[in-house]
């Protein structure tokens, strides 16, 4: 029990930093370059947490404490999903409520600490991560309507045993691929990542995640970086979980398995923002709606 | 087999979904292409490999996956529009009411009185489905190539309801019902050209209700 809880922590502590290499370096290689060191992250986190920082006189608390919850919440939110043979440190009925409201109760500290400043591009930032996490939140919990009625059960640890899934239901093959991808484009909206929002531009215009997190700087930015690493980590579990084919493995095997597959998505997304432009932000709601109807088919899919 | 034909059925909602959901006309052409050619290769798959079923798939695949496709696209570059600019209806309005024409012919389909080997099958709903789709189209485009593809939709409709009757129909039947399909693409054709010389490059549709005495 405590070697599985230890590795659940060096897994959810550890392995952010190289998901995000990982991705640089998939885009990189695309684009003919040769791309930062896949530890690249690990020394920028140890260069910005050395350094120090500059807060606006205007600020309150709430500017401080926007960096500290987006890195608590994302450790906590790991809590109730098992990783790979790692089974799930707490789980109850009901916890898959409070695990998308973990991620909600990180974006709104996250867009008060950008209204903080006062900055009205920040403010133009929250705005837009407001309006899209608030289409994509119908996706998630559509999504885990349809696991909750596949395992029987609304806790996440059982949701997400692709064993039992796969095994115990095969006619819910079509739901689950559907669910799957949907799944998919609501990790890239809400990890910012390219059809949304470019990690890498800082155009003011056309930014979301970027814009709010400006003012920030040393630790404070650290933290803001390793708690994004992380939440693309606990929502790539998520995902890699109920898709991963089943494997009757010891629990080191399964998890080895389990990083692998972290790894792969990891391309996968690298190779989606390798192929794909930004989309214009009005098309962006029409993606995030057709999304939920695509879950919602996947639900009526499986109940008839 | 059973399963290759539900996951066929699935990707033809799916496509009615992207073609209700896309605006670019190109995609959409190739969209219902990519439907038909799928659904030709349904007759075999449910009624087991005979000339009579092979005819159909052939027929279909020839007509719906290649020939009207080619025609529409070829149509689209002559008169040169790219896109359908402003529907009756947005696209998200036109998603979200596919969705629940989509979820009705679900509950609706297993309401029926069906056969005992049809009652569980995704053939009905996906025939109802598509209908709907094919419906929605007609209904909420303004340019007469969309509206062409609406109609195109709805007969894929009608084709996934005929696989049931596949036995029974025969194929002179569902030769003549291919024929009629291509003679109405090319009459709409001929409609759409006309529309374009008349109101200089333009085939909304909008403009013939101006057209009285």
């Amino acid at each position: 029990m405590l070697t599985h809880l230890l590795a659940h922590l060096l897994l959810l502590f550890v392995l952010p930093p190289l998901l995000a290499g990982v991705i640089a370096r998939t885009k990189a290689v695309i684009a003919g370059r040769r791309g930062a060191p896949l530890l690249q992250l690990y020394f920028d986190l140890w260069k910005l947490f050395r350094k120090g920082m500059v807060i606006s006189s205007t600020t309150t608390w709430v500017f401080r404490a926007g960096p500290v919850i987006g890195l608590a919440v994302p450790v906590l939110a790991s809590l109730f999903i098992p990783m790979g043979g790692i089974r799930a440190p707490i789980s109850f009925a009901g916890d898959l409520i409070l695990f998308v409201y973990l991620f909600g109760l990180a974006r709104f500290f996250t867009v008060l600490a950008a209204l903080d400043t006062g900055s009205s591009f920040e403010g133009m930032g929250a705005a837009r991560e407001v309006t899209f996490s608030c289409l994509a939140e119908p996706t998630i919990f559509v999504i885990f309507i349809v696991l909750a009625r596949i395992s029987g059960s609304f806790s996440l640890d059982p949701m997400l045993d692709s064993l039992q899934n796969h095994i115990a239901h095969p006619e819910a093959g079509v739901p689950l691929l559907l669910a799957g991808v949907c799944l998919f484009v609501v990790l890239l909206a809400e990890n910012c990542r390219i059809p949304f929002d470019d990690p890498n531009t800082h155009l003011e215009l056309t930014m979301i995640h970027e814009v709010m997190v400006l003012d920030h700087s040393g630790p404070d930015l650290a933290l803001i970086l390793y708690g994004a690493a992380m939440k693309f980590l606990v929502m790539g579990a998520v995902l890699v979980s109920f898709i991963m084919p089943p494997h009757p493995a010891s629990w080191f095997m399964e998890t080895a398995a389990f990083t692998s597959g972290l790894l792969l998505l990891a391309v996968v997304v690298g190779l989606v923002e390798s192929a794909m432009a930004r989309l214009r932000l009005i098309r962006v709601p029409q993606l995030l709606v057709g999304t939920s109807l695509l879950s919602i088919f996947a639900l009526v899919l499986l109940l008839r | 087999m059973a399963n290759v034909v539900n996951i066929i059925l699935v990707a033809v909602i799916l496509l009615n979904f992207y073609v209700l959901g896309t605006s670019r006309l190109g995609a959409c052409v190739q969209a219902v292409a990519l439907q038909g050619a799928l659904l030709s290769l349904l007759p075999p798959l449910v009624n087991g490999w005979s000339i009579h079923g092979l005819g159909l798939a052939g027929g279909a695949f020839l007509l719906k996956g290649l020939i009207i496709p080619w025609l529409l696209l070829r149509a689209i570059r002559q008169l040169r529009i790219k896109r359908e600019i402003e529907p009756r209806i947005g696209y998200i309005p036109t998603l979200v009411l596919g969705t629940v024409t989509t979820a009705a012919a679900f509950i609706f389909g297993d309401q029926l009185p069906l056969l005992p080997a049809h009652l569980h099958s995704m053939i009905i709903p996906t025939s109802l489905a598509t209908l709907a789709a094919g419906f929605l189209m007609l209904i909420t485009r303004r340019k007469a190539i969309t509206q062409v593809l609406g109609y195109l939709i709805f007969e894929n409709g009608i084709f996934v309801f005929g696989i049931l009757l596949a036995e029974a129909m025969p194929l002179m039947v569902e030769a003549g019902v291919l024929l009629d399909m291509l003679v109405a693409i090319f009459v709409m054709g001929i409609v759409m050209n006309h529309i374009n010389r008349e109101f200089s490059s333009s085939i909304d549709t909008d403009h013939l209700n101006l057209l009285r005495e």
